[in-house]
């Protein structure tokens, strides 16, 4: 997926950045409202996340000028306000989701699932490995033509091994990926997520691959 | 020069303590518990019906009824108002001088027009008028005279025949023949003139006009002047042989007032018996004779009678009536 | 923070009095300065003819053959004629002895040949007099003569009596008058204040703007200083909401770059102690942020409850909206938010208010919620509009429920899970301020339920 990043944080960026780009996606960043202009002109967005406070402006003056330029590419807001009337207004402008700052990164990229999902509807974002066609975000892996919807934590931890077959993740990467940091893990946890997606690709040409005491692994046989 | 006459006569009148009435009659029961006293100068004949009336419908009330001459009236009232409850009198002058000084009671509450009262406590109920009274036959030639100018002339031409046969009130001793007179020369000059002619002529002089009436009658006078027409109209009997004349240069017309005394001993009867006399008119017209009665429909403005006011006053003057007097005696008495 | 304003008089009272007021003393003023006048013209009028009648006898007194002749006319004493028949008195005096008419007449000293008139008692009456003197000469002497006119005063006091009947009519004709005038002109002094009053309480909470309709002279300064005043609150509102928004900015910046650290360096780092720190950082930070926005979502409860912009809304179009929005949220945690809403439920209510309760609730039941469970929403009208969010989760402890409500108390069922307890606190006063209740419950088969009641 093609992001644009409009935030003039750099730590915070950097992080972002680091994060998505490791999930997979292309993410162009810039740290003023002309760049992101700029940018937006230049190229075909499959989502913007946009920063209210930017040095050279309020970035709803951006959402305001995109949206009446036709573009309607989603937009998520990045801010550090959450009162319920910002959000209105913010959504009134033309945004189609906020997140309010500090955020959970797997928050964020539910919202994006969720905005996905509303919009497009089509099936671009299917990628494919052997016989398993795996949408990510309806949420929907289909085995040679059966589909089963996956549950929410099932299809973070398919997304993950099937953006980089045969790479092992560790046992605490892939807690950190599917839990929040509220919650209170223990080793089992990840096991029971492995196992049922196991059992979801059963009858496929994909397996995981446990690697004793380093990790799991997503092999194409 | 009057008062003198009737201070006179009331201390005489107080020597003789005895009074002496010109005439008296009781109406009703005699031994009724309230007895209404009046004084009046109207003849007893011209009053009885009024009097009767009154005591007809009312128990244990009777009327003592007192004439007197109404200079005698005027006198005996002042003297000992608590006498009386009831004056009548023909007398205007004196009558308005009595209220003005206190000795009529103010009754209210009586529904009388303005021009016919005076002070809510003298009342007039009569319209009277004073009258050429001829003897018929003596006139029957050359018709009688309608003004006093035509009586002028008439007594100016045959002296010899109206000579000791001409009369009028002696204004000295009448106090309605001193009204009348006073009217008379306010009015006009031709009163002295009638006056001196009168006085060439030797004239008798009365005190009442009822027996100039009888005295015409019997040709014993052939003119009297100033006569009360309606005593001479009560004379039904004397019709063929007298003639009344209603003057038509002028008229002095006179009203009959009623009062009651300030300090009569019965009051509440006398206010009765004011409004018995005032309402007459609703009564039925006996078969006595009567008095004609006031038109009280008819509006001040159309009147003629003598005005109930304090110009009254002005010929009871002493030093006026002084001057009055002595000139019509200069005039009458020769 | 809605005290009653103390009141002194009132100034619609004030003023009606003042003017009726002011009107029975004009009026009364016009009665007692009418009568003195019409008193003093009715006299005049009475002495007038009292002394035309003194001269017209005087003017006949003449000496002939040495004695006083006073031929007077009949009328000199006709027009002494009056409508209530005065009764009328006379004396005519030669050098002080009583020549003529009645005796005991009181008499006065007259200066020169000038009328006198004055009032004095006479055979129990109140009479009106007048003398005049005049001194006649003859050959050989000279003489005074003094005529005194007297008359009762009947016809006087009738007109006198009338006049003031008139007056007194007029007189409270035209204090009625006054006073209509007055209530009319009451009326419309008040009622420029009474429309200020109006279109300022007409307006609603978040109206600050200046009054600009034209106002009487006398207000201006009242109406500049209210401008003044609701300018320096709207600033001072603004600033405050522009300093919780940038506090609340200022805090979670460097909060979201410390976590975003935080994070990096989890992912890099493998030794567990490591990871253990790292987490409870993160998580430590997700407490203060979380909390952060919670005292601001409370501080705007608190201050929007005084002044609620009640508005007409859907209910279930509300909680279906916030549930749209936290979806993604519970998915995280594969919790599934079961919304049961009846089409619709229209409530007057402050929606800013009511969706921060709500989000607060919903978010709470997220919180405690395990994996994989249910959150059910009803959002229904019985007798009243309420919400109910029940969840799966431990519940509440039966004996703590009714403190949960108070602020930052959290049960003891909520070991571990991060959250400052401000949400059960927040939905509380939202209710309150709409007069509505929060209640608590626990479900038959294990976890709790809030039910918020409008």
């Amino acid at each position: 997926m093609k992001f644009l990043l409009v935030e003039d944080n750099i730590e915070l960026a950097e992080a972002l950045l680091q994060r998505l780009r490791f999930d997979g996606h292309v993410i162009d960043h810039a740290d003023k409202i002309e760049d992101a202009i700029a940018f937006s002109e230049a190229g075909e967005y499959d989502l913007i996340l946009l920063d209210i406070m930017l040095p050279d402006g309020d970035g709803r003056d951006f959402l305001k000028k995109h949206r009446a330029a036709q573009n309607d590419t989603p937009i998520i807001i990045l801010t550090a306000r959450s009162q319920v009337s910002d959000r209105i207004s913010m959504l009134d402008l033309g945004a189609d989701d906020y997140v309010t700052k500090p955020f959970d990164h797997a928050e964020l990229e539910a919202r994006c699932r969720a905005v996905l999902r509303r919009r497009s509807g089509a099936a671009q974002t299917v990628t494919r490995l052997g016989d398993v066609a795996f949408d990510p975000v309806a949420g929907v892996l289909t085995i040679a033509g059966d589909s089963v919807r996956l549950r929410n934590r099932e299809l973070r931890l398919l997304e993950l091994f099937i953006n980089a077959p045969g790479q092992l993740f560790s046992k605490q990467k892939l807690v950190d990926r599917l839990f929040s940091y509220d919650d209170d893990v223990s080793d089992n946890a990840i096991e029971v997520y492995v196992g049922r997606l196991r059992k979801h690709l059963e009858r496929s040409s994909l397996r995981i691959r446990t690697a004793r005491g380093l990790g799991y692994s997503l092999e194409h046989e | 020069m009057r008062y003198l006459i009737s201070l006179v006569l009331s201390f005489w009148a107080a020597l003789a303590s005895a009074q002496n009435w010109e005439a008296r009659a009781l109406f009703g029961d005699p031994d009724a518990a309230q007895v209404l006293k009046v004084i009046s100068s109207t003849d007893i004949d011209l009053f009885s019906s009024v009097a009767e009336s009154f005591v007809a419908g009312r128990e244990g009330v009777s009327v003592d009824y007192y004439v007197a001459g109404t200079a005698d009236l005027d006198r005996i009232l002042r003297q000992s108002p608590e006498k009386f409850d009831v004056a009548i009198s023909s007398a205007m002058d004196l009558q308005f001088k009595l209220a003005n000084d206190g000795f009529a009671r103010v009754l209210e509450g009586i529904d009388y027009p303005a021009w016919a009262e005076w002070r809510r406590s003298v009342f007039a109920f009569t319209s009277e008028p004073a009258a050429i009274v001829v003897n018929r036959a003596a006139f029957a030639e050359s018709g009688a005279p309608q003004t006093r100018q035509a009586l002028i002339r008439a007594l100016r031409e045959t002296p010899e025949r109206f000579r000791g046969k001409v009369g009028t009130y002696d204004v000295r001793q009448s106090g309605l023949g001193y009204l009348f007179a006073t009217q008379d020369a306010r009015t006009s000059e031709t009163f002295w003139r009638l006056a001196e002619v009168m006085g060439n002529l030797d004239a008798r002089l009365y005190c009442c006009s009822g027996d100039m009436i009888e005295d015409v009658a019997a040709g014993r006078l052939l003119v009297a002047y100033n006569v009360l027409g309606s005593y001479a109209q009560a004379r039904e009997d004397l019709s063929d042989q007298i003639e009344i004349i209603l003057p038509i240069d002028f008229q002095t017309v006179m009203m009959r007032t009623a009062l009651v005394s300030a300090r009569g001993p019965n009051p509440i009867v006398a206010r009765d018996f004011m409004e018995h006399l005032l309402t007459l008119r609703d009564t039925t017209p006996t078969s006595a004779p009567a008095l004609p009665m006031l038109d009280l429909d008819k509006p001040a403005s159309e009147q003629s009678t003598i005005q109930l006011e304090p110009a009254l006053l002005t010929y009871l003057d002493r030093l006026k009536a002084q001057r009055f007097l002595q000139e019509w005696a200069d005039a009458i008495i020769q | 923070m809605n005290d009653v304003v103390r009141s002194s008089a009132s100034l619609r009272r004030r003023l009606t009095v003042v003017l009726i007021g002011g009107a029975a003393v004009l009026a009364l003023v016009l009665y007692f300065g009418v009568r003195l006048y019409a008193t003093q013209i009715a006299q005049q009028g009475q002495d007038n003819i009292l002394k035309a009648s003194v001269t017209t006898i005087l003017d006949t007194a003449v000496i002939r053959d040495g004695t006083l002749e006073i031929d007077f006319p009949y009328a000199a004493l006709a027009m002494l004629n009056t409508a209530s028949d005065d009764r009328v008195f006379y004396a005519i005096l030669q050098d002080g002895a009583l020549v003529s008419g009645y005796d005991g007449l009181p008499q006065r000293d007259t200066a020169g040949s000038d009328a006198a008139s004055w009032s004095a008692a006479y055979e129990g009456a109140e009479v009106r007099l007048t003398t005049a003197g005049r001194r006649l000469f003859t050959t050989d002497r000279e003489t005074g003569i003094t005529v005194t006119v007297a008359q009762t005063q009947d016809a006087l006091s009738v007109t006198l009596a009338q006049i003031s009947r008139n007056v007194a009519l007029f007189g409270s004709g035209f204090f009625l008058l006054a006073t209509a005038l007055s209530f009319w002109a009451t009326a419309s002094t008040i009622g420029p204040l009474k429309r200020l009053t109006q279109s300022v309480t007409r307006r609603g909470p978040q109206d600050l703007s200046p009054v600009t309709k034209p106002v009487p002279a006398e207000m201006v300064p009242l109406v500049a200083s209210l401008n003044s005043l609701m300018g320096r609150l709207e600033q001072s509102l603004t600033r405050s909401e522009d300093f919780i928004a940038e506090a609340a900015h200022r805090v979670r910046t460097p909060l979201a770059t410390v976590r975003s650290h935080a994070e990096t360096t989890l992912h890099r780092v493998d030794k567990e102690e490591n990871r253990i720190a790292l987490r409870a950082m993160i998580r430590a930070i997700d407490e203060s942020s979380r909390a952060a926005g919670q005292l601001l979502d409370h501080a705007m409860t608190t201050f929007r409850a005084d002044h609620l912009d009640r508005q007409e809304i859907n209910l279930s179009e509300l909680v279906a909206d916030l549930v749209n929005r936290l979806e993604p949220v519970a998915e995280m945690k594969d919790i599934a938010l079961v919304l049961d809403a009846q089409r619709r439920v229209d409530v007057s209510a402050d929606p800013i208010l009511v969706q921060n309760a709500i989000r607060n609730l919903i978010d709470n039941a997220l919180k405690y919620s395990p994996a994989e469970s249910d959150i059910k929403i009803i959002v229904a009208h019985t007798d009243h509009a309420f919400v109910s969010i029940c969840d799966a989760g431990p519940g509440f402890p039966p004996d703590q429920m009714a403190g949960l409500v108070h602020r930052f108390a959290r049960g003891k069922n909520a070991k571990g899970i991060t959250g400052s307890g401000l949400g059960l606190t927040i939905a509380h006063d939202v209710a309150e301020a709409h007069n509505g209740s929060l209640h608590l419950s626990n479900r038959a088969g294990g976890g709790a339920c809030v039910t918020l009641s409008l």
